[in-house]
């Protein structure tokens, strides 16, 4: 692999691992399987492009970007309490009903952003070129959340949301409404899932109704390669795995991109398989280290 | 802990050093294509033949996104690091990726990238302007001549009034085609009925709704639909639908005729751009090109299931008949 490609690498692993850090709250927090995200992520990046193109500062356009990822992720929230609906097949519900959201926020299916200013463009301004500014920038972001959500998971509201994904009928006997816990909880996760995205776009030059595919695979990913790789004891120690996992797990796809093993090569449409057999490797490592080395 | 972080940068060492080394006369061609599909495969294979036949020899770096669009950015970064000869971008996410990159890599900014199977090279900000790119991204768009496709179907069916396309609203190519055959069905006085997929799986149904609206169905070079055409070529052929494709990759999987767009021959095309910037010339004076050649195909078993008469004059002037 080449320098190029690791930096790369680390520098995706870095703005998809704000998704991952939106992922971890709902699946290992709130105990909820979110699939809002596949597409919530494209609509960060539909509001904070279209905010661009009519003339909206990058960086605010990156709130707009987060609110609507928040009233998103009520909404699959709302679904699930107080209609009723299983949580997995509320998430599908909003995010197919986003796909048709985000063609309507971007009035098409795809906002190219190049040559429009963003917010790397100040750090490239003073001279910093374009593939440092975007590591720099994401992990000065990336440890601005992961602070914000310890400190989070630490408030009283945080705890609550970390007893109700643990055992919601006991929180519930002690008088918290549950229900209210779940909504701005999934909100939340979404809007940090939509900031991620609304970085994707000004990173990669375009928003594209299409970029949520595949989004809560590599969330999922992320969070059990980190888990594995770090360990999962305590708030912190949990966080920050997850947005390191999100890194290695970006470094395996680049390894599986760049892999050329004597005379039998892989061919480009292996990439799927190999990125699965490298998620599997990480799961079953610990069961296999615990059996052949204890 | 430790032990764990140390293997996995081992194996972060052990699958980098495999980059193979080309021989040094040969140039190296990055190619970054957006997903595995007969007819952006076709455009690789034109490519490569094209530039074969000019007496190049290449190395080449494929790299395939499977659609997404992540990696599509990873393997954009990928390429940064094989410092190509040229870059060979297929496909709108794909060239996207590629256009960005050279602005964040300096390295980059003198790499001539070449796109292919872009439909709206200006609405997707790969170029300023077709006629003079400006800087180092030019290359071939497979934007279609809508009103010559829409005069071919008119020739098959004289009284037309209401034609049918199907295509999928979150391709930022086929929205951009059906935009344009909007304007020419308005023209014509023909009423267009518009049925959208958001996925393959959607063709059959979408197919359907068709049925009873429309006295013809026109498909445009749109990767969900196009993917699933053998599903839409049933339901056509069970209800005596004619069907048109822009594409003749379409034909033979059961389309009445196609006005050849042929990726092959696209992908020919950037293969002879890419031969004339390795003889000197400049991508930034390049102009993007489209295809002029384009050949009519006849499929005539499907022409009979979906009761077509086929005018005498349009089986003269075919390339390509299928009996």
């Amino acid at each position: 692999m080449t320098w190029y490609a690791l930096l790369g690498a680390v520098e995706q692993g870095l703005v998809y691992g704000i998704m991952v850090l939106g992922v971890y709250l709902t699946f290992r927090v709130l105990n909820f399987p979110d699939l809002t995200v596949d597409g919530s992520l494209p609509l960060g990046a539909a509001v904070c492009a279209v905010a661009i193109t009519s003339g909206i500062d990058p960086f605010l356009s990156l709130f707009l970007a987060m609110f609507a990822g928040f009233l998103a992720g009520m909404v699959t929230g709302f679904l699930n309490t107080k209609l009723g609906i299983l949580h997995l097949l509320a998430s599908i519900l909003t995010m197919i009903a986003l796909y048709s959201i985000n063609i309507r926020v971007m009035s098409g299916p795809n906002v190219s952003l190049l040559g429009r200013d963003t917010i790397l463009d100040p750090l490239m301004g003073l001279g910093l070129p374009g593939y440092l500014s975007s590591i720099v920038l994401f992990s000065f972001i990336g440890a601005a959340i992961v602070i914000f959500l310890i400190w989070f998971l630490h408030t009283e509201f945080g705890q609550t949301m970390l007893a109700t994904g643990d055992n919601p009928r006991m929180i519930t006997s002690q008088g918290v409404n549950t229900h209210s816990v779940i909504i701005i909880g999934v909100g939340l996760s979404n809007a940090m899932v939509a900031f991620s995205g609304a970085l994707i776009a000004q990173n990669q030059g375009a928003a594209d109704v299409n970029m949520g595919v595949g989004t809560i695979v590599a969330g999922l990913a992320s969070v059990i390669v980190g888990e594995t790789v770090f360990g999962r004891g305590g708030i912190m120690r949990a966080v920050i795995a997850a947005l390191l996992g999100s890194i290695l797990y970006r470094l395996a796809i680049a390894m599986a991109l760049s892999m050329k093993l004597g005379a039998f090569s892989f061919t480009p449409s292996d990439l799927n398989l190999i990125t699965a057999l490298l998620v599997v490797l990480a799961l079953t490592a610990p069961k296999i280290k615990a059996r052949f080395f204890s | 802990m430790m032990n764990r972080f140390v293997l996995s940068a081992c194996l972060v060492l052990l699958f980098g050093v495999s980059v193979s080394a080309g021989a040094e006369q040969a140039k190296v061609v990055s190619v970054n294509q957006f997903v595995e599909h007969p007819a952006l495969d076709s455009v690789l294979r034109g490519f490569q033949d094209q530039l074969r036949e000019e007496g190049f020899q290449v190395d080449y770096r494929v790299h395939n996104a499977q659609a997404n669009m992540a990696t599509a950015n990873l393997i954009a970064q990928q390429i940064v690091g094989e410092r190509p000869d040229l870059v060979l971008a297929i496909a709108t996410p794909s060239a996207q990726a590629m256009a960005q990159t050279v602005k964040k890599n300096p390295s980059m900014q003198k790499t001539p990238i070449l796109f292919s199977a872009v439909t709206d090279p200006l609405g997707a900000g790969l170029v300023k302007d077709l006629q003079n790119p400006g800087e180092n991204i030019t290359g071939t768009s497979d934007l279609t001549p809508m009103d010559q496709h829409l005069a071919l179907i008119r020739e098959f069916h004289p009284e037309m009034t209401s034609l049918g396309v199907i295509y999928n609203s979150g391709e930022a190519n086929s929205r951009a085609l059906v935009d344009l055959l909007k304007v020419e069905t308005n023209k014509a006085g023909i009423k267009l009925e518009e049925a959208t997929v958001a996925r393959s799986s959607d063709v059959f149904q979408a197919a359907r709704s068709l049925v009873g609206r429309a006295q013809a169905v026109y498909v445009p070079t749109d990767n969900t639909v196009v993917s699933a055409f053998e599903a839409l070529a049933k339901v056509c052929q069970d209800n005596k639908l004619p069907l048109y494709a822009a594409d003749v990759d379409s034909v033979p999987r059961g389309a009445v005729a196609a006005l050849g767009f042929d990726y092959y021959e696209h992908g020919r095309q950037a293969g002879a751009m890419a031969a004339r910037i390795f003889r000197g010339a400049d991508p930034a004076t390049t102009p993007v090109e489209t295809q002029q050649e384009l050949e009519l195909h006849i499929n005539l078993p499907a022409a009979q299931a979906m009761g077509v008469t086929i005018p005498q004059a349009l089986l003269d002037r075919a390339g390509k008949i299928l009996e």
